[in-house]
């Protein structure tokens, strides 16, 4: 069936019970309940600590055919995800479903896992690598599925994602099962995606490499949420949780393309006191932070809020005093860390807090501009994040379509050219970000306005900003590059982009 | 105008948006034999093909083996670093003024 | 007014620099086939840059920078390059009239061959040495087709046996001569490069004092210094209201058949009003109808 975008979606596919074709970013109203885990009673000063991971996956009663989730906010440097599953597959446990926040590189580790048949479905906001790579081979016995941050937290909460067993990484825990992420060597941070894990599996392990006494505070995730604590030597690699303070690019390209997105945000009709923003983690996007600022302290403008992931450039407006508070759903670097463990104004959000479509508002849905970066964009302004040109998974969906669909102005920042790629296309490979959701597109060689947006349009017209049609863009990479072939591609789907609301956006074929 | 190579050459870098070309003579009636390696392959390597092809005719050379990494260069950028190899694979003196 | 405040040095065997070049807005591109490009590179960078400029399209004026006319390569790049019909030839190290000559018969003999208007290939020189700084003006005026003369401070305080400073001192009568031999001459007057791009500061002052001198622009290096000196080179707002209001003051003065004409009780004389004249020619063809906040 075909869905409202256009995108060719399957009627049914092996292990999935049904199907809705994505129909507009708000089109669908939900009118079931929220899910929730079994009531339980913990008796009076009972010790949750079981002596292993082991001992742990024994105690929750993990069986094959089950769910199990993790956060990704260790990233790079996470220890727990890969060291589970090893443990889940010593025991001989099959046919699970893996259910993590997002995966990286690092756990290419799981790859034999998969291949073995402990992890039979995968359901995350994306992957990267070789694990990237044999997702989209086609390997897993059902399709991957990816979601957004608020999709997932959406899909927790109605119960589309029924988790068995939460393993969470807890960078400090007292012995009943407090955890926050902004103490001990492996701090991460906000514990954002975390949260909804642990408020709604069925059984939830805290796996710490610092235990402290209760009780501890702040409090991110609390006692109530928390069955079992198992105590390791290392939770994580510090190195690979955080870099460093990301520091603003050089690339005079990238500059560039940040130049044109703060003029377009200057001249939009949103740039004014009290404006909330959100920025994306990549190189032109942080880019932009640095003009903002600069038009901010010059124009005597200060914002309300910002949100996201969070990253040294966000942290510094914060403490200049050009932003109120900070709604934070993961760190990037360490400033960004010792940041919201010092700073009250620095919040912790939950991930659907932050973007889930289907509660009583989340955060998004009060953001006036936001800058987001694309993999490839096409002449409808859809938005891929998730697959490579060679149509293979190598990025995440993350917050990009909650953010876009929740702010006024989204932008969205990409070279016109990627090698000798045009990245502004007749069609995306696949679409993460429906075209409704983007309101500018902006590249080093021009910036293009979403005809639904005409009042935009007038707004820009004395901006400076090179503005053009989105086919004249286009145009303009092929003129360079030549027109591309399109990638040769199987009818066999390997993956499925939900939306945010739970209905298909587009499906992922492998390509030949 | 036919040319003739009097040996192997090569042009160009493997930095990103350049292709290495090195061409090497090949024997009298074997024609124009090109491989290429790309990151781009699937969606330009019909095009860079035919970009070498050109390249090759207009310097009126017949007989060549051709082998091109790419690193995603234009194909101007193709054309110049061929004519480049062609021109050091054909001048009569190896050490020239260049 | 045709503008070359910033002129973008591009190094000639780099396709992606090439490839991009275009996108920053600089008045000019300088596509270099001299010191960017090593010895054994020569021909490759030719034959880039001839591709480069025949394929894509650049918002820009195009400069070629050749090697020195007597070196083996001077020759075979102007050979190549004219084909494509570049704006303007930059010569390096010149120290003679008769370079320029050289070169310039050379483009007349391509201009005839590939059938260009006569004179459309402009030249413009650069002197890099006291040699080339004691014929500045000869240099300046030895043909037609020069519209800029440029200096060269690296090697020119090489040849001064000193080095680059802050201050800039070793370089003030180079550039000096540098400007009066432009202006002598009727050309612009290109200053030379600043290559600590980290230093924003540093670039500032300098491209504020070679403006402050009489200078038309800058050879850049960065694309990160383009938008630097054009914001020195617009006229502020209160430069451009003064203009105004001077050239009014003359109008008046001029209907009342009057000789002597004020403005806010000072004198204004010819000079003043032929500034006045240069600066709005100037606002309007960099798009400054406004003119710049002085910050």
């Amino acid at each position: 069936m075909i869905n409202s975008i256009g995108r060719e979606i399957p009627q049914s596919l092996p292990g999935y019970a049904s199907l809705t074709p994505f129909g507009g970013a708000f089109a669908l109203k939900p009118d079931n309940r929220r899910a929730g885990p079994r009531l339980c009673a913990d008796m009076p000063h009972s010790d949750k600590r079981v002596k292993s991971i082991d001992a742990a996956i024994d105690a929750c009663g993990l069986q094959d055919g089950m769910t199990i989730s993790f956060h990704h906010h260790f990233r790079n440097g996470d220890f727990i995800l890969n060291t589970v599953l090893e443990a889940i597959a010593r025991k001989g446990i099959k046919g699970l479903t893996l259910a993590p926040s997002s995966l990286n590189d690092v756990n290419d580790a799981i790859i034999p896992l998969i291949e073995n048949g402990t992890i039979t479905a995968i359901e995350t906001s994306g992957a990267r690598g070789k694990l990237g790579k044999l997702l989209t081979s086609g390997k897993l016995a059902k399709p991957v599925l990816i979601r957004s941050h608020g999709g997932r937290a959406r899909a927790i909460e109605c119960g589309d994602l029924h988790i068995d067993v939460a393993f969470l990484g807890a960078p400090a825990c007292d012995c009943y099962g407090n955890i926050n992420g902004v103490e001990g060597k492996s701090a991460c941070g906000s514990m954002g995606y975390a949260m909804i894990d642990a408020a709604f599996a069925e059984k939830v392990v805290a796996i710490t490499d610092n235990l402290v006494p209760h009780p501890l505070f702040p409090i991110s995730i609390p006692q109530t949420d928390v069955d079992f604590i198992v105590v390791v030597d290392s939770i994580g690699d510090p190195k690979g949780i955080a870099s460093g303070a990301l520091r603003i690019s050089s690339d005079p390209r990238e500059l560039l393309i940040a130049q044109y997105a703060s003029s377009v945000i200057e001249y939009s009709g949103y740039f004014k006191q009290d404006f909330s923003f959100q920025l994306g983690s990549g190189g032109a996007s942080l880019a932009a932070a640095r003009f903002i600022r600069e038009k901010m302290l010059a124009q005597k403008i200060t914002g309300s809020f910002g949100v996201g992931g969070i990253t040294t450039p966000f942290v510094d407006m914060l403490e200049e005093g050009l932003f109120k508070c900070l709604f934070d759903v993961q760190d990037f670097d360490q400033p960004s860390i010792q940041s919201i463990k010092r700073n009250p104004n620095h919040l912790e959000m939950s991930a659907s807090y932050y973007a889930n479509p289907h509660n009583r508002g989340p955060i998004v849905n009060m953001l006036d501009v936001v800058i987001l970066s694309a993999t490839e964009v096409d002449v409808d302004f859809n938005v891929n994040v998730i697959t490579d040109s060679n149509g293979v998974i190598m990025g995440a969906s993350g917050g990009h379509s909650d953010a876009a669909a929740g702010a006024s102005l989204a932008i969205v920042v990409a070279p016109l050219l990627r090698g000798r790629l045009p990245m502004v296309l007749k069609k995306v490979n696949t679409v993460v970000t429906p075209g409704e959701s983007v309101d500018v597109v902006v590249t080093e060689r021009g910036v293009a306005v979403n005809p639904l947006r005409q009042d935009l349009k007038d707004n820009l017209r004395n901006s400076g900003v090179p503005i053009m049609e989105i086919e004249e863009l286009r145009q303009l990479a092929v003129n360079l590059a030549g027109e591309p072939d399109s990638i040769p591609l199987s009818d066999e789907i390997v993956g499925l982009v939900e939306y945010r609301d739970g209905t298909i956006i587009d499906a992922i074929r492998r390509p030949l | 105008m036919s040319a003739k190579l009097l040996r192997a050459a090569q042009a160009g870098t493997v930095e990103s948006n350049d292709i290495m070309i090195s061409v090497s003579p090949a024997e009298p009636g074997s024609g124009c034999n090109v491989t290429i390696v790309s990151p781009v392959l699937k969606q330009y390597g019909r095009q860079i093909k035919a970009a070498i092809e050109a390249g090759v005719k207009e310097n009126g050379i017949e007989d060549i083996i051709i082998h091109a990494n790419d690193k995603g260069a234009l194909d101007c950028t193709i054309k110049a670093r061929l004519n480049v190899a062609i021109l050091r694979a054909v001048s009569e003196e190896e050490v020239m003024t260049r | 007014m045709k503008l070359r405040r910033s002129m973008m040095f591009v190094p000639g065997n780099n396709p992606g620099m090439l490839q991009n070049a275009g996108i920053y807005g600089a008045d000019a591109l300088i596509f270099d086939l001299e010191d960017s490009v090593s010895i054994n590179e020569k021909d490759s960078a030719r034959e880039l840059v001839f591709q480069a400029i025949s394929n894509i399209k650049y918002p820009s004026e195009i400069a070629i920078r050749i090697n020195h006319i007597r070196t083996p390569f001077g020759r075979p790049d102007l050979a190549k390059i004219l084909a494509a019909k570049p704006n303007l030839i930059r010569l390096p190290m010149t120290e003679s009239a008769v370079e320029i000559q050289t070169v310039d018969a050379i483009i007349t003999e391509a201009e005839n061959r590939y059938k260009f208007a006569p004179g459309s290939i402009m030249m413009m020189a650069a002197v890099e040495t006291a040699k080339g700084l004691l014929k500045a003006y000869e240099i300046a005026s030895a043909s037609p087709r020069m519209v800029a003369l440029a200096i060269g401070g690296e090697d020119f305080v090489a040849d001064l046996h000193t080095s680059r400073s802050k201050h800039g001192r070793e370089l003030f009568v180079a550039r000096s001569e540098i400007l009066l031999a432009a202006r002598a001459a009727g050309i612009n007057a290109i200053d030379t490069v600043f290559s600590d791009v980290n230093d924003t500061e540093g670039f500032i002052n300098e491209a504020t004092a070679i403006k402050e001198m009489g200078f038309d622009g800058k050879s850049v290096v960065n694309p990160r210094q383009i938008q630097m000196v054009h914001d020195i080179f617009t006229p502020t707002a209160k430069e451009i209201d003064h203009a105004k209001k001077v050239l009014v003051a003359y109008e008046e003065a001029l209907a009342r058949k009057s000789g002597v004409i004020s403005l806010n009780g000072k004198m204004i004389d010819l000079p003043i009003v032929a500034r006045a004249e240069r600066t709005l020619a100037y606002a309007d063809a960099v798009g400054a109808g406004a003119g710049r906040v002085e910050s």
